[in-house]
């Protein structure tokens, strides 16, 4: 564990600390730090224990609105109001406990219309003295990038640990489990529902967490900016294009395909379509492991 | 435990009842097993030996009837909570953990069993089945019989009071066979009363104290194997009624 932490989460940590000192782009050197704790919290959830949630973002959305409401009607500080928004991703997470019923793709159909039907929620304009319905929040009032972006880091720190920890425990272990054969992981006297509970509400929590502090970097947002359907699709993308239930394979994912994102995504969107739908069209096809797959197939051992 | 010495059951059945739409694959079915008790169940399929299992495993819950360890009622408990009592079981087809090695399958087990006496020594558990060689290989990468073995491991590492063994002996060569039903026998000398559901009439014979036969959700023979083959109703069961004699 020690050896992951000093060789994993210091190297990104460090590099992501100083980069803005190097590099001007504040923004994009925040949304690489948003997309790898995003992909991070899919990997506990899915990588862990085989639920693929399409509707992630509804606990990105819930702790952004989380933060903003605390902001906007209790003017807390912007650290109180980041608890504030775990807490409501959370409470979602909560929630949405029963959808554990269902497996497989109905699951992440189930999971994926919950998301929807939260933006519908805040977005409703009965709603506006409260959520300020679709008109958008504004939160200048916090405004500080430099340190919501310390802020980010900081919660991208704990995810690692948290990712390195599940790799490296017996939790973790029973985890895994779990996601091979409930059944077994039952006779093998793991509390499936428990357990599974358990680290859907911390990929629940770290969402909420990203999502408050994504609300307090930006400051001013729409509803469909944090419940965008793309937000799920990049960070599920991202954690399995790198490999999930591995430490560095989300990272990893994350630096490649929001690399070229960014490179070529926005300049010149229709290469960048057809680049990422053959880059995942192959991944589906020879890499269904992901990237760190690979790399082991070498014998690079990947954490 | 001598076997000598009077003893309570450790698993009581009473009028076990378990129904899958109109279909009543237990129909008041009624056993009990002690301590170091090795009991067969036999019956060709379909006559709710499995089910038998899967229900005083807590896999279903029942639908009718009771089930007791000792004392205790533990009908629809599940099934963790059951290990945690001391019940364990091995599958008629394996699911061990795939991608985790054989070793971490049995330290799942072993940390998560709350086995009375404490973690186990894996090294020594595993030796004990003829695992020790893959202890670092993947689950998944092992044969079915292997697999078998390392599917008991998991049950024993959480130190069962009663084992209930689904077809352990399909599949494996005699002297495997013969490794198997010794293992079993040194079980219940230790103590541990085991259910064993299979379909090989020798290993049966070689291994169990009594069997009961079953047909169609109940029971229809219990006594010793020897005498089952003489039991009218058991080899029209098996047999057909036609030219039985």
């Amino acid at each position: 564990m020690l050896r992951h932490t000093l060789c994993i989460l210091l190297p990104v940590v460090v590099v992501l600390a100083v980069a803005p000192v190097v590099y001007r782009n504040h923004l994009l050197l925040f949304n690489f730090i948003v997309f790898m704790t995003l992909a991070q919290g899919v990997n506990i959830i899915y990588g862990f224990t085989g639920y693929l949630p399409f509707g992630y973002v509804g606990f990105f959305g819930a702790g952004a609105y989380g933060f903003s409401l605390v902001v906007m009607h209790l003017h807390a500080s912007p650290f109180l109001a980041l608890a504030a928004g775990g807490l409501a991703a959370v409470l979602l997470g909560l929630l949405l406990t029963p959808l554990f019923r269902l497996s497989g793709a109905y699951f992440s159909i189930a999971n994926l219309a919950a998301a929807l039907a939260v933006l519908q929620v805040v977005s409703n304009p009965a709603l506006e003295h409260i959520t300020k319905g679709p008109y958008g929040v504004s939160l200048s009032g916090v405004f500080d990038p430099d340190l919501a972006y310390a802020a980010a880091l900081a919660i991208l720190a704990a995810t690692l640990l948290l990712v390195i920890y599940l790799k490296n425990s017996r939790f973790g272990m029973a985890l895994q489990a779990i996601r091979e054969d409930a059944i077994s992981a039952a006779m093998a006297g793991i509390n499936v529902v428990r357990e599974r509970v358990i680290a859907w509400l911390l990929s629940a929590l770290i969402a909420g967490l990203v999502g408050g502090v994504f609300a307090w970097y930006i400051s001013v947002f729409y509803p469909e900016t944090v419940f965008s359907g793309e937000v799920s699709i990049f960070a599920i993308v991202f954690a399995l294009f790198g490999g999930t239930a591995t430490i560095v394979g989300p990272l990893l994912g994350v630096v490649i395909l929001y690399g070229i994102y960014n490179a070529i995504g926005i300049s010149t969107p229709q290469y960048f379509q057809l680049i990422y739908g053959l880059l995942i069209m192959g991944l589906v096809l020879f890499l269904p492991t992901g990237l760190v797959s690979l790399l082991r197939r070498w014998g690079i051992d990947v954490p | 435990m001598s076997p000598d010495t009077p003893r309570s059951p450790l698993l009581t059945v009473e009028n076990l009842v378990k129904r899958f739409g109109g279909f009543r694959a237990l129909d008041g079915l009624s056993f009990d097993l002690k301590s170091g008790e090795i009991l067969g169940l036999v019956g060709p399929n379909g006559s709710g030996k499995t089910t038998c299992i899967n229900v005083v495993s807590g896999l279903y819950a029942p639908d009718g009837g009771r089930v007791w360890l000792e004392d205790r009622s533990i009908g629809g408990l599940a099934s963790h909570r059951l290990v945690h009592l001391g019940i364990n079981r091995t599958f008629q087809v394996p699911k061990p953990f795939q991608t985790l090695t054989v070793r971490e399958n049995v330290e799942v087990a072993n940390t998560y069993g709350r086995n009375p006496e404490g973690w186990v020594d894996v090294d020594d558990l595993l030796a004990s089945l003829d695992l020790k060689p893959l202890a670092e290989r993947r689950a998944g990468e092992l044969n079915s019989a292997q697999q078998k073995m390392l599917d008991l491991a998991r049950a024993l590492a959480t130190g069962p009071r009663l084992l209930l063994i689904d077809e352990l002996a399909a599949g494996l060569n005699p002297a495997e066979l013969g490794r198997v039903a010794e293992r079993l026998k040194e079980l219940a000398r230790n103590g541990i009363a085991l259910l064993v559901v299979e379909h090989l009439m020798g290993f049966i014979d070689q291994i169990t104290d009594r069997v009961i036969v079953m047909n169609a959700g109940k029971e229809i023979f219990e006594g010793i194997m020897a005498a089952a083959v003489y039991d009218k109703r058991v080899v029209e069961v098996f047999l057909g009624n036609g030219d039985a004699s």
